[in-house]
């Protein structure tokens, strides 16, 4: 029993790491190719390793043209957004893990019925829409609009549904306000699922490039997917150059998958939904 | 979905004539509602008149009834892009589903060094943006100046050309997005490989059941409701594909790789034809509704969605 265990493990192992390597040889290698010279880049032999190590692309995709420019917005995009999305979607599973109120099941059943209208099925009148009311163009306009989402609603409301309720009532009887409940007993209660929807939210931001297609073609307010996807676009692609973007395009929502690994399995996990 | 009722333990919370506690909840929501009415709900209903109507940035809109779904079936470039749309979803839905279930049954039996390790590297690629996906593999596949083909001409081979032919590249693309997605569906199947008890297990294997009957007649049983939403959420994420193909082969070679919203977008944005785009957006509307009530049916039963 042991010993066909250890076979089987031993097996599993082998093709574990093959399948590793499949997994992590394409970012690596785009890692590892941004930093040879532009010469190097695709000149046989090829090297796994750059034969000389150079920033030189690095320095180039950042000054030219308006790739800072489309980093700071990304990031502004991506916080901004992300702050707004927990506040209002905690807000809302409050409200509807915390009241009662007529209508509140249906309401709820509403929010979460809206995932069949993903963006891509109304994206034109989402752009009309967005004209209408002045926001073509700024970046409130891939702030906005996503940041009610309902799996960050659900996501709530399934967490706070099962908070104790005495603290509230207790609060209440001493004559507390409820926003001040809000802020003092369900904020600090709730920072598990606070952190797991940040972190979603954060990638899908940061990662997003259909609402930026849509609502932004002013070159000073594009994001980086969408600088990404333009310098692809270009007949004569600097590969060069592409690749030190897109790692650096990586690098944050590498960042934020290892410092808070634990919060992302618990968020697919719990969710089973995607957004 | 099940509904609280105002006995459930759980709601203890009385808000009746208590003005301040009605009001509150409506604030909490008011958020919340107003942008799924600006941004979900009024586009929603517009969409739907839009398809009935030749509209155009520049043009008067004009009532056409149902001209506009009566020319989609007549439209080649439409019709290809549907057929490839249901093709890569097929393939991808499928590849992805085993490939995923296989990572999660290998990282799941708590009897090996490292499982976390590896759970956390097959995770990563599902952190990239597709636009990055694409690039990646754009750049490893690449005819001339690809790592692979370099590979395979220094073994004494050709090239291939991975995106040049529209066969190889549909087929690229759909293995692409298994490398990108199978490590979150790989997850969600090793929650609901965690949930089975473990008793069952030890029963089976008292009863001297192999591990390929057991797999059978406990685990997949067991999992059927897991596997049923990583089926549809995996379809109606294909369904909704239009990033990879943006990087990695622009929808080419031809038509071969290009999908329905790919062809929404430049219908609607590049050719200006707003109530003919909207039409093909209704099409996809009720593909990813049906998709999307199914899952709800079948995850409800789990209780995912309580």
């Amino acid at each position: 029993m042991t010993k066909s265990r250890k076979a089987t493990n031993r097996v599993f192992l082998v093709i574990l790491i093959v399948l590793a390597i499949v997994s992590l040889f394409p970012v690596i290698w785009v890692a590892l190719s941004s930093f040879k010279p532009q010469n190097e880049l695709f000149s046989s032999p090829m090297t796994f390793f750059p034969k000389t190590w150079t920033l030189g692309n690095y320095i180039s995709a950042i000054s030219q043209g308006n790739f800072a420019r489309y980093f700071m917005n990304t990031v502004f995009v991506a916080c901004v957004s992300t702050v707004l999305t927990v506040l209002i979607n905690i807000m809302a599973g409050y409200a509807l893990a915390k009241y009662y109120f007529r209508g509140r099941n249906l309401i709820f059943g509403l929010m979460i019925a809206t995932l069949m209208v993903p963006l891509q099925v109304i994206m034109i009148p989402i752009f009309l829409q967005l004209k209408n009311l002045g926001m073509l163009n700024s970046l409130w306009g891939i702030i906005i609009p996503p940041a009610a989402t309902p799996t960050g609603i659900f996501l709530a409301r399934q967490y706070m549904v099962n908070l104790s309720n005495s603290m509230i009532e207790s609060a209440r009887i001493d004559g507390a306000k409820e926003l001040r409940i809000f802020v003092r007993i369900i904020l600090p209660l709730s920072q598990p699922i606070i952190a797991t929807i940040t972190i979603f939210s954060f990638m899908w931001r940061w990662n997003d490039y259909l609402w930026p297609l849509i609502v932004i073609t002013d070159n000073d307010k594009m994001t980086m997917q969408q600088a990404l996807a333009n310098f692809v676009g270009q007949l004569q692609i600097n590969w060069s150059n592409l690749l030190a973007m897109t790692t650096i395009s990586i690098i944050p929502v590498l960042i934020v998958f290892f410092a808070f690994q634990k919060f992302f399995m618990s968020g697919i996990t719990a969710g089973s939904v995607k957004g | 979905m099940k509904k609280l009722k105002k006995k459930d333990e759980r709601i203890h919370v009385r808000t009746k004539g208590n003005f301040h506690q009605t009001l509150a909840p409506m604030l909490f929501l008011a958020p919340n509602i107003l942008i799924f009415l600006l941004f979900i709900i009024i586009p929603l209903f517009q969409g739907l008149r839009m398809a009935f109507m030749d509209w155009g940035i520049f043009t008067v809109p004009e009532f056409v009834g149902l001209k506009n779904f009566a020319n989609l079936f007549k439209d080649e470039v439409f019709l290809i892009t549907i057929k490839n749309t249901i093709v890569y979803s097929f393939f991808a839905v499928v590849l992805l589903t085993v490939v995923s279930l296989c990572l999660a049954l290998m990282l799941s039996r708590n009897s090996m060094k490292g499982e976390r390790v590896f759970r956390a590297v097959f995770y990563i690629p599902s952190l990239l943006s597709m636009i990055a996906v694409g690039i990646a593999w754009r750049f490893i596949l690449g005819d001339e100046m690809g790592i692979v083909n370099y590979v395979l001409r220094s073994m004494g081979g050709s090239g291939v050309k991975w995106l040049t032919d529209g066969n190889l590249a549909m087929m690229c693309v759909i293995l692409v997005s298994v490398w990108a997605s199978s490590g979150y569906y790989m997850i969600m199947f090793i929650s609901g490989l965690q949930a089975i008890p473990n008793e069952l297990y030890e029963a089976a294997t008292i009863d001297g059941s192999s591990p390929w009957n057991t797999f059978w007649r406990i685990t997949l049983p067991l999992l059927r409701s897991t596997v049923l939403v990583v089926l549809v959420l995996a379809t109606i994420a294909s369904f909704k594909a239009y990033e990879l193909i943006v990087t990695m082969t622009k929808g080419g070679p031809g038509y071969a790789t290009k999908f329905i919203v790919q062809q929404v977008y430049q219908v609607a944005f590049q050719e200006d034809r707003m109530g003919y785009a909207s039409a093909m957006s209704i099409v996809l509307m009720v593909i990813i509704g049906i998709f999307t009530l199914v899952q709800f049916k079948f995850a409800g039963k789990d209780g995912q969605y309580d």
